[in-house]
């Protein structure tokens, strides 16, 4: 018997890749029983976002000097959008100036997780984990945080549930059973990857890196710096960023797709996804090259979860955090090295917004931790404590002892919901 | 003995299906020992107690699944007419279950498939587990490259699982004309290069119908199983030939319900009287006939040089040594094609060592060496998409020849792999020591720029992505 259809390759097959969501399917009953109806997602932007280059301190007499030209500064054709007269954002992220100037988003900025040293991964599990020190763990905050809430009705009565073991992240791992949901296409491979496979290539095997660099489509090596105008600038060839327009698509469309599922009235309350590509230290590019597209292409995942939350924007709290920042200062290569402290990111429509939340501590010499990095003066964990109490109804106590163990002293930020 | 854990992770890539965690060490103080070891282990490339149909049960089910979909579709639609609805569009409806809930990861239950896929998703996922649970692998790797060389198409056969199981593995350490013979008997093989239909122009059922030969398959069975192109053969040999093998079929499913699907001669399709092959004359023996020119071709010298070309090629180099194809050649000769002695043949050849990997693996061969090293069991699906994207989807060559063994051919796919790579990392990066896996994985063979590469990863995700893409990884 002979049909030809029989294996053709539906666009179902195709679906492929990371799952980015995680959700979780019931309604607190606490905030049921207000009334309320609250969204609650966290995105992990994985590798270290430079938050000086996202949210840059304009106000601050010793900014300029610290960054050089690669200062954002209000003024130029590239103008950072100011926030508060002391703080500016990105011009690459004019919707989360948008959302700040209407009082829907809140930047917490010199802030970071009670980890003090710079690897990626340790600092990403004490991230995710919730705990004050890395080490074996297999539980996420978020996922305590879940266990603790007392589950209303199942809103996602009509959902199969996937219980997800290990392929899920840390952040949503736990004892509360969480749905998985994967974008159907590739996730796009970073930037950043893609030139650190090329390097190994180019020390171990030339004939991969040859091939590698044709498929990649390298429109043009460019040198270092020519991207941000710099005829003069250090030597050595970059890629010019040739997949951001997939980056941004991804970007958008899988945040869009999780406000879609959180936005829906039986659909989940609480999710979780991951963007990878801020390890930034080569070519920075903070105003108009890589990182200002990975931030354009934040901006414009922000801006989908918005449109597609709808009405349960009003409801909806978004947590953007990541494992730590990057050196104060600009390194030899155009880019930062693995830092401390960085920004928090909290948009959604139940948001007090509209301030920066900053003990700043000064980016002179002597103002630095360890002389390199800006110094931590607000602990992240207490402004998610802060987000789980108000939003959620998380208790203190399941705060301070099963969401965050080990954080004595800190306290959940007040004053962050409207 | 001294330990050669080199030698073991060598051998696990070039000639296995790739280290699972401590696989090095346990093979460390004699790799060849090991592969040899593995061709005389009992069932070693069978796939027993597994639940899956026999091509001619696959068949029968598939045609009657067909059927009652066409009759329900039709039942439907008169329906509709009776109603005096406006004609319904039947290829929406087709082939598409009620548009699914995105929510619920987007991979329904294989058992609610239509059967087709079912079938063939079974299949593919017995095929990947025997290749996941293999001890070193070479045994599996065999069968794929004899499955590959007598290559069928899944778009054309819903038999092509139950033909590897059937034609292939119980032959991959027997005699390569018991394979022959297999593969070309076999119903999934008639279909595909369509000696189903063809009929001996001399024929009762020629001559009643005016209808003829097909060459296609004898030119194949020349071509490419036996004798190698440009070899010993004429067009006279190839239209002799595909007269020899005129009643070479199928029992229909639709007349047949019991044994549909199953090979068959008919005489009455079969082109009467002598061939005359490769200077060699036949007299028509029936369905004797052809088994008889296969059991010469297979005995060919021509034949002997063909299978040990390719089976260099695959396992060593692009431009195989030659004293390494003299060696396999001549064992094939010596044993009347033992294909366990040819196996042997390769495994004790010191040229099938050289420390030199050019050859990268095949997508096949590369997923199933993460899957390996990792531990991860991941939806047979997936897999499947991932052989697609990467150019090889499972039993769907472009064309009889089969994959290609070129590195060139594979190399094309390397930012699609890189794809491939990052997403599985995304998935189940978190869980992953990249560089503790890089030990398993690699061992001796793992370079320092690589595990410093690893160590400097932004996230473990990144280095699990880099570490399946590095070139010790790829390449064998």
């Amino acid at each position: 018997m002979t049909t030809s259809s029989l294996h053709a390759p539906t666009r179902r097959e195709l679906l492929l890749g990371a799952g980015v969501l995680f959700a979780w399917a019931f309604v607190p009953r606490i905030a049921r029983a207000e009334g309320r109806d609250p969204r609650f997602l966290t995105i992990v932007l994985r590798g270290a976002l430079d938050g000086l280059a996202a949210v840059a301190p304009v106000g601050d007499p010793d900014w300029i000097s610290l960054r050089g030209d690669k200062a954002m500064r209000l003024d130029g054709p590239t103008g950072a959008l100011a926030l508060d007269g002391f703080f500016a954002v990105n011009p690459a992220m004019p919707h989360l100036h948008r959302l700040y100037q209407t009082g829907q988003a809140t930047i917490v900025h010199a802030v970071a997780t009670p980890y003090r040293e710079r690897s990626h991964f340790d600092g990403q599990d004490v991230l995710e984990s919730g705990l004050s020190r890395p080490g074996a763990v297999d539980t996420g905050w978020l996922n305590r945080a879940l266990a603790s809430l007392e589950p209303g009705e199942r809103a996602a009565r009509s959902r199969q549930v996937f219980a997800v073991g290990p392929i899920t992240p840390l952040l949503v791992r736990g004892s509360a059973a969480v749905l998985s949901w994967m974008p159907p296409r590739l996730p796009p491979v970073s930037d950043e990857t893609t030139m650190r496979l090329l390097e190994l290539y180019r020390h171990t095997d030339p004939a991969l890196a040859r091939v590698l660099e044709d498929r990649i489509g390298i429109a043009a090596i460019a040198r270092a710096g020519g991207m941000e105008g710099k005829p003069d600038a250090t030597e050595g060839p970059v890629i010019q960023s040739g997949g951001i327009a997939q980056v941004r698509a991804y970007f958008a469309e899988a945040a869009g797709a999780a406000a879609k599922f959180l936005a829906t009235p039986e659909g989940p309350r609480v999710g979780a996804l991951a963007f990878d590509g801020w390890d930034t230290h080569v070519n920075e590019g903070a105003v108009n090259g890589r990182l200002a597209n990975l931030l354009g292409a934040l901006d414009g995942a922000i801006a989908a979860i918005e449109t597609n939350m709808g009405a349960a924007w009003s409801e909806t709290v978004v947590a953007l955090v990541t494992e730590f920042g990057r050196t104060a200062r600009v390194n030899g290569d155009d880019g930062t090295d693995h830092g401390t402290a960085t920004i928090a990111l909290l948009t959604g429509g139940a948001l007090k917004g509209g301030h920066v939340i900053a003990d700043w501590p000064g980016v002179k010499d002597t103002d630095l931790y360890e002389r390199r990095d800006l110094r931590a003066t607000t602990d992240l964990r207490a402004v998610l404590m802060g987000v789980l109490k108000d939003h959620l109804r998380v208790e203190d106590h399941a705060l301070a002892t099963h969401v965050f163990p080990g954080s004595d002293g800190v306290r959940p930020m007040a004053g962050l919901l409207a | 003995m001294p330990l050669d854990p080199k030698g073991a992770a060598l051998g696990l890539h070039r000639f296995g299906l790739g280290p699972r965690p401590a696989s090095i060490m346990a093979i460390a103080s004699d790799p060849r020992g090991a592969l040899l070891a593995e061709l005389d282990r009992t069932n070693v490339g069978q796939i027993v107690n597994a639940d899956l149909p026999t091509s001619g049960a696959a068949n029968r089910a598939v045609f009657e699944f067909l059927a009652e979909r066409s009759a329900a579709q039709k039942r439907e639609k008169k329906r509709l007419e009776a109603q005096g609805a406006v004609t319904a569009n039947p290829a929406a409806s087709k082939d598409d279950a009620p548009k699914r809930d995105a929510m619920a990861t987007a991979l329904p239950k294989i058992e609610t498939l239509p059967l087709p896929r079912q079938i063939f998703l079974n299949e593919a996922r017995a095929r990947v587990d025997a290749a996941t649970k293999a001890e070193i692998g070479f045994v599996e790797r065999l069968v794929w490259f004899w499955s590959n060389h007598f290559c069928v198409n899944a778009d054309a056969t819903v038999m092509a699982g139950g033909y590897e199981r059937e034609a292939i593995r119980p032959h991959v350490l027997g005699r390569f004309v018991d394979m022959l013979l297999a593969a070309e008997g076999h119903p999934a093989m008639l279909v595909y290069l369509d000696n189903a239909q063809s009929i001996g122009p001399n024929s009762v059922a020629g001559i009643n119908r005016d209808k003829g030969l097909n060459e296609n398959f004898a030119r194949e069975i020349l071509e490419l199983h036996t004798l190698g192109v440009r070899t010993v053969y004429t067009q006279e040999d190839v239209t002799s030939f595909a007269k020899v093998l005129t009643g070479w079929t199928l029992l229909q499913a639709v007349s047949d319900p019991d044994h549909g699907g199953e090979f068959v001669f008919i005489k009455r399709l079969h082109e009467p009287g002598p061939q005359t092959v490769i200077g060699k004359t036949y007299p028509d023996t029936g369905v004797e006939q052809g088994r008889t020119v296969l059991r010469d071709l297979a005995a060919h010298p021509a034949t002997a040089t063909h299978v040990a070309t390719q089976l260099a090629r695959h396992f060593v180099a692009d431009d195989p040594p030659p004293s390494l194809v003299e060696r396999l050649t001549q064992r094939f000769l010596d044993t009347d094609g033992d294909l366990r002695e040819v196996a042997r043949a390769l495994v004790t050849a010191s040229d099938a060592w050289v420390p030199e990997r050019t050859k990268i693996k095949r997508p096949s061969e590369w997923a199933v060496a993460a899957l390996r090293a990792t531990g991860v069991e991941i939806d047979i699906r997936r897999i499947m998409q991932a052989q697609l994207l990467l150019g090889e989807p499972l039993w769907r060559p472009a064309a009889p020849k089969g994959f290609s063994d070129d590195t060139a051919a594979w190399l094309d796919g390397l930012a699609q792999r890189l794809a491939i790579a990052n997403a599985f990392a995304q998935r189940e990066g978190a869980s992953v020591d990249a560089q503790d896996l890089a030990e398993t994985a690699l061992g001796p063979l793992l370079t320092d720029h690589t595990r410093r590469v690893l160590q400097g990863a932004e996230s473990r995700q990144q280095a699990l992505a880099l570490l399946l893409m590095a070139p010790e990884f790829q390449r064998r």
